[in-house]
């Protein structure tokens, strides 16, 4: 379970983050949405520990990972897989490598079964055949898949995905959303998805948060959302169902 | 009264961002020295660095070396042959290479060559969230990337310098004795009279001092760069000035101290 509580954060001068709270459950799924740069990417660093509060605390399963050093917050971390919006994969390695690390430097696992594990993500995210691959060789979609694979590889009970389908065409980024899915079904982990794509996410998800201007303005199930009065709410989600139009009307000409 | 105010508040902003900056550096390198001694060293990447900033400089130190002992011997010969001290060509160029130029210069071209590349590839990491992703595994960043570059450059800045020292004094050797016409036996038997292994000995201590130094000041840059390209490249100019400065200062510390 993750709980943030009253977050503040203000970075170069401007107030990012101003009382944020919010909690999901175990094996539950939260959107987080809201516009460019309102803040939710950095959100989500705090969760995991990447980004101090200026004030407010984050508990996972009840334990304050920002209050956490050491072992106890390596425990934490352990916890978590992260998708970062970039894939943020390591460009020395190979995408078997990059998908083995975690394995190697955290699991005291024979080279065999390394090799079997890795095999299996990458097989489960439809990267077989390119383990020897680098990632400057990979296109936007496949990064982001290896990058799902090196996550799901250490099995995490909490999962981030930062914007993942961003910059991705709408093939691909059904493809992103399918495997987010499938991976939901097999691995019931708790998760927290960071995303623009209105409506899209919220087949997705059991629950939607809506950051605006560093406070959370929205809070419920996807349908609650979707009915929901508050202008700058109804705003966002009109102005994401008329951009989904509007592709399906290029597509269609 | 408000306008006075703001003047002393900018006044005070700089020192306080230069206290801030020196209190950043000094951390970086406390959690670097906790690493290194807080097992399991990462020792494949110590070998990969040890290639990256040693075996590769290997040519551009031996080329350097080589030119170096070169104009010293001949800078040093016409210098000396106004007083009929030819004679001492090659414990001067000796001296000259171990005591000073061997260390100093061999820690500006590894700057140039492997301090530069270590700080965009670390800067690159942490723009592009590698960083983040290595914390986010719970595996440290310390012991991944900066222990090794810091191991890498205690190892092999001495050796780099020894083999800049070997070839600028076989350098110096080829001018003074095949073009000038010193004999080969004066060149080095003059040499075993001056120096001792003292000479060597405090030649290897600023060597082994520039190792940190430039190893720290470059992954510091590169750990703390800015966003997107411009923060890399203008980390990676910031490293490679402010590695230079402190080479040479340095070198200004260590004489007068052992010397």
């Amino acid at each position: 379970m993750i709980e943030a509580k009253n977050l503040h954060k203000t970075l170069g001068g401007h107030k990012v983050l101003d009382g944020v709270s919010f909690k999901v459950e175990k094996g539950e799924m939260l959107a987080l949405i809201g516009k460019s740069g309102v803040g939710k990417s950095v959100t989500l660093k705090h969760i995991v520990g990447l980004m101090k509060p200026d004030a407010g605390r984050v508990f996972v399963d009840g334990k304050d990972i920002l209050e956490a050093k050491g072992r106890s917050l390596e425990q934490l971390r352990s916890k978590f897989g992260y998708l970062f919006q970039g894939g943020a994969l390591f460009d020395s390695m190979t995408v078997f490598d990059n998908v083995a690390f975690p394995l190697k430097e955290k699991k005291k696992l024979n080279h065999q079964e390394i090799r079997e594990r890795v095999l299996f993500e990458l097989e489960q995210v439809g990267l077989a055949g390119m383990e020897k691959k680098f990632p400057a060789e990979l296109s936007g979609g496949m990064r982001k898949r290896a990058s799902l694979a090196r996550c799901l590889v250490s099995d995490p009970e909490i999962m981030l995905f930062d914007e993942p389908t961003t910059g991705l065409d709408p093939l691909t980024a059904n493809t992103i959303n399918e495997l987010i899915l499938k991976t939901y079904e097999r691995v019931r982990f708790t998760g927290i998805v960071v995303s623009h794509e209105i409506p899209g996410i919220f087949s997705l998800v059991h629950k939607v948060a809506m950051l605006y201007e560093g406070k959370i303005v929205a809070y419920g199930t996807p349908e609650e959302i979707m009915e929901v009065d508050n202008p700058i709410v109804r705003r966002f989600i009109e102005a994401g169902i008329e951009q989904g139009r509007r592709k399906r009307g290029v597509r269609e000409l | 009264m408000e306008e006075l105010l703001d003047a002393i508040r900018a006044l005070g902003r700089f020192p306080l961002l230069v206290l801030r900056l020196l209190g950043d550096f000094g951390i970086f390198f406390g959690k670097a020295v906790f690493w290194t001694f807080t097992p399991p060293l990462k020792f494949e990447r110590l070998l990969k660095q040890i290639n990256f900033i040693g075996t590769k400089s290997l040519s551009i130190i031996a080329l350097t070396g080589g030119f170096t002992g070169m104009v010293l011997a001949l800078e040093t010969f016409y210098a000396m042959q106004k007083f009929g001290a030819e004679a001492l060509l090659g414990p001067t160029v000796a001296l000259s290479m171990i005591r000073e130029l061997g260390p100093v210069i061999s820690a500006l071209m590894i700057t140039a060559r492997a301090g530069s590349a270590l700080t965009a590839e670390i800067g690159i990491m942490r723009i592009t969230e590698q960083i983040d992703a290595l914390e986010v595994m719970a595996l440290n960043p310390f012991r991944y990337l900066i222990v090794p570059n810091l191991l890498a450059g205690l190892i092999t800045f001495p050796l780099l310098t020894s083999v800049f020292d070997v070839v600028g004094i076989y350098g110096g050797y080829l001018v003074g004795v095949k073009l000038l016409g010193v004999s080969a036996g004066t060149y080095f038997g003059e040499m075993k009279n001056y120096i001792d292994m003292a000479e060597v000995v405090h030649g290897l201590y600023k060597s082994l001092s520039f190792g940190v130094v430039v190893t720290w000041i470059c992954c510091y840059c590169g750990f703390t760069t800015g966003y997107g390209a411009e923060g890399v490249s203008k980390a990676t100019t910031r490293a490679v000035v402010a590695s230079s400065v402190m080479v040479l200062v340095c070198d200004y510390i260590l004489t007068s101290l052992l010397f």
